[in-house]
């Protein structure tokens, strides 16, 4: 939770059509999440303020906030064990070309309380609503389904698919903070904020933030090395191994 | 107290890993083994990516079989001939075992191909082993005395051509069925992702009748050899190999290796063929149980690629 906090402060924004809905100003409070040898997962907090004037239309209820953090995009694979004579194996399969390999949705209430289903189904609110969505598989239609409903409770079974309805809170009328964890399998790379201010059940304001998840010391320089020089690190392992392999044999040398 | 692997790209328990490493690395000098069948489902189930549980335990395994070699070494217990023959039939076969898991991959039965392969390998093996292991003891308890081999005496198969003589062995055979095992176990080793010992120190125990002391170092050998070529291989063209999780695993492996090594030492050669039987037949009958049983989640995700 460090970090210059007011970086996207500044960065607010005038794209707002006039006299009309209210403007949301956003801001993570870090934009760079490092991974060290004893990184073990990472937590960040959304911040967000709701920008009113004279001119905005009052509202009846109070405001709902949904928060979407998506991973780097990946491809996924779901496959189906199906049983075939007496043995059980992988038969239909479905491929998910690009999908987040990580997805949260933090809100004020329940999701199907602050949003209508056809606002959830157009701006992708909620777990369910960004995985049905029509870009998210080049799909067959029916059949693909259950791979859907595989992937979600596989992805959160890990952890790396979850909605959290009580995460965002208010701490004034108009200022809120929503956190964010991080498990530890969440893959390294650039993370999508979406904030989405919902009055009334009906969406009067998106605002976007990103954050970037990094390996950095020796983590880095590992990583590096193996992908800069892959056959350097195969030698420089294998002798690793055998002087470890030679040392053990001298120091358990009973004869 | 938890580390974060660098080309895995996850946390885990120090602790868990170096107990995992011993335990592989005692079985591993006990029957002179390397250990890969039983560490990659180990490292799998942690979570770890499996092509990076494949080609990183390889790093492990050179390291325990470096040991076990050198202590074989020091204790003249190895056929250097018999291994070198061993090793140069394996590459062939490990480069052929290559060229078939690559076509299997592109029909798209690659994992069919692997679990069947361990269920009839394993489970035959073991079978075979264990009711020859059986009898033997049947046949001490009755008091019968069974006849040694005598001189002259051997299977028509060892008669081929090419004859060559394998003093430490006590073994005069033709190279054809030496470098025939070589090939089909780098083979199959390359298919199954494995070194190949567990095959190819019962096929030397049982079809050569090589002395069981001298069995494990020359296996300890090639094993070796393989596990050396397959690390460097994978960092090269995968660059799957986490040097970090490596060096966890090595440490483990080699204090555990020392101690399968010297328990090794003082099992009977009956005992031992009795053991090595049950975990052969154990690690079987795991893959036909995941086979047979209706599983609880019947779908699994793979992951191809990351965006980035």
């Amino acid at each position: 939770m460090k970090g210059p906090a007011a970086l996207l402060l500044a960065a607010s924004l005038a794209a707002a059509s006039p006299a009309a809905a209210e403007r949301l100003v956003l801001s993570l409070s870090t934009n760079l999440v490092a991974i060290g040898s004893n990184y073990t997962g990472a937590r960040l907090v959304a911040f967000g303020v709701i920008e009113r004037d004279t001119q905005t239309v009052s509202r009846v209820g109070p405001y709902d906030v949904v928060v979407t953090v998506r991973g780097p995009r990946e491809g996924v694979t779901v496959r189906e064990k199906e049983r075939l004579g007496p043995i059980w194996l992988n038969r239909s399969q479905q491929k998910f070309v690009e999908v987040p390999s990580f997805l949260a949705v933090t809100s004020t209430r329940a999701i199907e309380d602050a949003a209508s289903e056809e606002m959830r189904r157009r701006y992708r609110l909620g777990v369910r609503a960004v995985v049905n969505a029509p870009e998210f598989t080049v799909g067959r239609g029916g059949e693909e389904d259950k791979f859907r409903q595989a992937l979600v409770r596989l992805k959160g079974k890990d952890r790396l698919y979850l909605e959290n309805p009580r995460g965002v809170s208010f701490v004034t009328g108009e200022f809120f903070r929503a956190p964010i964890s991080l498990p530890a399998t969440a893959p390294v790379g650039n993370y999508d904020v979406e904030v989405s201010l919902l009055a009334d059940g009906v969406v009067v304001a998106r605002r976007n933030a990103s954050f970037e998840l990094v390996k950095t010391g020796l983590e880095e320089q590992i990583s590096e090395f193996a992908r800069d020089r892959p056959v350097m690190s195969g030698f420089v392992t294998a002798a690793m191994a055998l002087f470890f392999g030679w040392l053990a044999s001298v120091i358990f040398r009973r004869d | 107290m938890q580390i974060y692997l660098p080309i895995a790209e996850m946390p885990v328990s120090i602790l868990l890993l170096l107990a995992m490493g011993a335990a592989v690395g005692f079985v591993s000098g006990l029957f002179g083994i390397g250990g890969g069948f039983l560490m990659t489902p180990l490292l799998i189930f942690l979570g770890i990516p499996p092509a990076v549980a494949v080609a990183t335990q390889s790093a492990q395994i050179a390291a325990s079989s470096a040991t076990g070699t050198l202590s074989a070494l020091r204790r003249n217990a190895l056929d250097l001939k018999l291994a070198l023959t061993l090793v140069a039939g394996g590459f062939v076969g490990t480069s052929l075992g290559v060229w078939f898991f690559a076509a299997m991959r592109r029909a798209g039965q690659l994992e069919l191909v692997i679990v069947l392969s361990y269920v009839t390998l394993f489970t035959v093996l073991g079978s075979l082993m264990l009711a020859e292991s059986l009898r033997e003891f049947w046949s001490v308890r009755r008091g019968v005395v069974r006849p040694r081999r005598r001189g002259g005496e051997h299977p028509a198969y060892l008669g081929l051509p090419f004859r060559v003589r394998f003093p430490r062995s006590r073994l005069y055979s033709s190279l054809i069925p030496i470098v025939g095992l070589a090939l089909a176990v780098g083979f199959i080793g390359a298919v199954l992702g494995i070194g190949g010992a567990f095959i190819m120190v019962p096929a030397l125990l049982y079809l050569f009748r090589v002395p069981t002391n001298v069995v494990i170092g020359t296996s300890q050998v090639q094993v070796l050899c393989t596990a050396l070529l397959a690390v460097i291989l994978q960092a090269t063209l995968n660059g799957a190999v986490d040097i970090i999780l490596a060096l966890i695993l090595i440490l483990g492996g080699v204090f555990g290796a020392q101690f399968g090594a010297q328990a090794g030492r003082t099992l009977r050669a009956d005992l031992f063929r009795f053991l090595l039987a049950i975990l052969i037949l154990a690690v079987g009958l795991r893959f036909v149980i995941e086979l047979v049983v209706r599983p609880t989640e019947p779908f699994s995700l793979s992951v191809q690629e990351l965006r980035r």
